[in-house]
């Protein structure tokens, strides 16, 4: 198992979980190293969860079992207290601070977590737990929209996945619009430079 | 240009595994395709939709799978390959022409793709196509890999032309969902002109040309067992005495179980992936090699039971098993895992499973269902059918799209619900034997797929509900696309027809008939009233495009709306709409107006009028 690394991405719909999981898998590609994702779409557009395993090295499963888990990110914060049973001891989470309280909150059925105590029960129970306020951060890239990049960053910064900071960036080039390429690289930077000393 | 008519055989590409599926179609030549919209296929006919914009490829969203296989198997006995793709549950609504069409067979290649669903990501059931080769007569393949199913597809097809019958291409979620690096292959040419020849007696399926007909399916079933036999999708890798069969996605799984297990050289592992015929002979050698056999297949035991008797015949008594006590299950999909863990367990190898993370303390997070977008229209339509039968003791059948989600709260508008379609006869069914007043939900897609012979049939047998037609202009659940009542002039796209909807619920006679704008909150209850009150059959058509599908044509965002101070916190818009742009901000209700589509129905029922449109 140990030269396979198994990611597990997930995000409220809208938020590019999609996106960022092919700008990784064309950064494989570029580092030459196999990678097969899986995702689960089709209530992306309307709030639902999106979740994507990507499995990099050399296994055939797409898809990552409960527990097995190398990393987990999570755009929104109670997203990652949810996926939490993909994860074990030694997984390394990654988190987004800003909430996206979903619709059944507001009509009273559901209470929020509380967000320090829910990044203490991440971290009693796995690695390491990176936390972040990608829309801040995002917002100071210049666009709200490039959280996904931000998050990306922090998972280059921990050094796990076998790609490195240049592959991703090259892979952004390609795969994100245009007009979005320079906000998309200073979020991953941004990501990045927040993630180192967490 | 289409990155899938890339022509650049040995390309590496990073593709999802409906991409691949519809380059590999690219890769056979490919001239003829048709659909009807169903997750997890979707995407395969998106791409097919977007080639044919810009290449002699021939694609149709056809009305309902029956037609979609109807076009295809014309085309395909007029000598051009075709291809007919949907979802699992789509194959029940073509196996009318489907069980037939096996008896007549094809001159160009037909390969029909059955998207099956294991968990019922997306779908109403969770059946196994496995049996409609069984059931059929016709050949299965089946891929274990994106990388496969492209592969799989130009041999298919080859298949297709050597027997003289379609060939069915099941996948499962896990396939078309899934993004692997796949090498392109060449292009063959594609030819699009056909040519019929008349030959009434092995075409016009009366019964003394079917007698003669059945003879020949049987006698093509042989040669595709042949072909079985020696496909090089049905192999075996590994070595030792303990076996175990599989195909699709399991193979994927078992190849890293066997791995992380280190039994490779005590496990041989037989992938099927040409699994209609099964191929007999070889199995029988493989069981005969093996002191005990596992059966690794998700859904039902179709492999498992062949294998048995093919035992059986070959008088082995060894051990074979698939389904039961801690062993797999039918329900759901298999995951790494579970397989590594059963496999362990069945060969009596030890398993260190790392444990996952205790989720005991962990406080109860509050759900994210998908919600109805803000905006939708169908949130409008369904608060109207609320309020206007207030007082009235209701049933609410329902159907297949975006508007299904409306039966969650707190709209609770769908009762029941099994099928494309069933909206209508439920109804009739329901009116007959109750005194509850029904109002039955069908979207325009699904109408025009099979909703109308259920209003048919009310009309004629004198039912009594009323029936509200959905329409957003578009399919809206599947990812927006085009049916037969959509303006295709909004897509650019010219030489389509338009059907009205409208149009054909008066020409069907139905005795009441009213149109709302479900925007417009009072006059849309008052109108329903009416509606609900006439005795007999009663159509209300709602028509309001889908805010989604609209955002994508308009120039300027509609205004959005704010709670202004006026607000006293009777909470009615939130408790009764639930609109996903709603949010608490202490416990005072706010609107994002970033995801406010400014329909303004919360502003109509606001008892204070607080919401208000945000000035320009």
């Amino acid at each position: 198992m140990s030269d396979i690394t198994r990611l597990i991405i997930v995000a409220v719909g809208g938020q590019g979980n999609l996106l960022a999981s092919s700008v990784l898998g064309e950064a494989a590609l570029l580092a030459g190293i196999p990678l097969r994702m899986s995702e689960i779409h089709g209530m992306a557009q309307r709030g639902g969860v999106v979740e994507s395993a990507l499995v990099f090295g050399n296994a055939q499963s797409t898809i990552i079992s409960d527990g097995e888990a190398d990393v987990l990110v999570g755009f929104e914060p109670s997203e990652t207290l949810r996926a939490l049973n993909k994860c074990n001891a030694r997984t390394v989470v990654i988190t987004n601070l800003s909430p996206l309280p979903p619709f059944t909150v507001a009509i009273g059925k559901g209470v929020y977590p509380d967000i320090a105590k829910l990044q203490q029960l991440i971290r009693a129970k796995t690695a390491r737990l990176i936390a972040l306020n990608a829309v801040d951060l995002a917002k100071a890239a210049g666009n709200v929209l490039s959280v996904n990049m931000v998050l990306l960053g922090a998972l280059i910064q921990t050094g796990i996945l076998p790609v490195t900071a240049d592959h991703v960036k090259t892979a952004i080039r390609t795969k994100t619009k245009a007009a979005f390429v320079d906000i998309n690289i200073k979020a991953l930077d941004l990501g990045f430079d927040a993630a180192s000393g967490q | 240009m289409h990155k899938l008519l890339t022509d650049q055989p040995g390309a590496t590409m990073v593709l999802l595994g409906n991409e691949a599926i519809a380059r590999g179609a690219i890769e056979a030549g490919v001239a003829v395709a048709t659909t009807y919209p169903g997750t997890p296929s979707s995407e395969i006919s998106l791409n097919f939709f977007q080639i044919s914009q810009e290449s002699s490829l021939y694609f149709e969203y056809s009305t309902n799978e029956k037609v979609s296989l109807e076009v295809a198997a014309a085309t395909a006995n007029s000598g051009v390959r075709s291809m007919c793709v949907m979802k699992h549950v789509g194959l029940n609504v073509a196996a009318d022409a489907l069980m037939t069409l096996a008896y007549v067979g094809v001159k160009g290649g037909l390969v029909i793709l059955t998207a099956d669903d294991p968990f019922m990501f997306s779908s109403q059931n969770e059946q196994d196509n496995r049996y409609y080769g069984k059931l059929s007569g016709l050949a299965i393949l089946e891929p274990s890999s994106v990388e496969e199913a492209k592969n799989m597809i130009p041999y298919a097809f080859e298949l297709s032309e050597a027997l003289q019958e379609p060939v069915i291409f099941r996948t499962t979620t896990r396939i078309n969902h899934s993004t692997a690096p796949v090498t392109l292959g060449a292009i063959r040419e594609r030819v699009c002109k056909g040519d019929f020849v008349k030959d009434p007696f092995n075409y016009v399926t009366v019964p003394a040309v079917s007698r003669k007909l059945h003879v020949k399916l049987l006698a093509n079933l042989d040669k595709a067992a042949e072909r079985s036999e020696v496909s090089p999708y049905n192999f075996i890798s590994g070595s030792g005495t303990w076996g175990i069969i599989c195909n699709g996605v399991s193979f994927a799984y078992l190849s890293d179980a066997i791995r992380d297990l280190g039994i490779q050289d005590k496990v041989k592992l037989l992938r099927i992936g040409f699994s209609h015929p099964m191929p007999q002979k070889m199995i029988k050698g493989f069981l005969g090699s093996c002191e005990k056999v596992l059966v690794v297949e998700e859904g039902e035991p179709y492999m498992e039971e062949a294998v048995k008797a093919f035992a059986q015949e070959a008088g082995l008594t060894l051990p074979i098993n698939g389904k039961g006590k801690d062993l797999f299950s039918r329900l759901y999909e298999f995951n790494p895992r579970m397989v590594r863990q059963v496999v362990a367990a069945y060969f009596g190898v030890p398993c260190k499973l790392e444990p996952m993370v205790d989720l005991s303390n962990i406080p109860k997070i509050p759900q994210r269902p998908p919600n109805l977008c803000a905006g939708c229209s169908h949130r409008a339509t369904f608060y109207a059918v609320k309020k206007a039968a207030e007082g009235l003791s209701t049933i609410y059948p329902t159907d297949i799209g975006c508007y299904t989600l409306g039966f969650l709260p707190p709209l609770g508008m769908g009762d029941f619900l099994i099928c494309m379609g069933s909206s209508a006869g439920t109804s009739c069914g329901f009116s007959k034997v109750t005194d509850k007043k029904v109002v039955s939900f069908i979207g325009d897609s699904t109408f025009f797929h099979s909703g109308i012979p259920g209003l048919v049939n009310a009309v004629f047998n004198n039912h009594n509900f009323t029936f509200v037609i959905l329409d957003n202009g578009i399919t809206a659940m599947t990812g927006h696309q085009p049916n037969p009542g959509v303006d295709m002039g909004l897509m650019n796209l010219q030489g389509y027809g338009q059907i009205s909807i409208e149009a054909v619920v008066r020409a069907l006679g139905v005795p009441h008939v009213a149109v709302i704008q479900p925007y417009k909150v009072k006059k849309s209850i008052e109108t329903l009233r009416e509606a609900f009150n006439f005795k007999g059959v009663s159509v209300v058509i709602a028509q309001e495009m889908c805010t989604l599908y609209a955002k994508g044509f308009k120039k300027t965002k509609s205004r959005a709306y704010y709670v202004s101070d006026k607000c006293r916190n009777h909470r009615d818009c939130i408790s009764q709409l639930a609109c996903p742009a709603f949010f608490l901000d202490a416990e005072k209700v706010k609107i994002d107006p970033v995801m406010c589509a400014g329909c303004a129905v919360c502003a109509q029922i606001c008892p204070e009028n607080a919401i208000l449109p945000v000035k320009a």
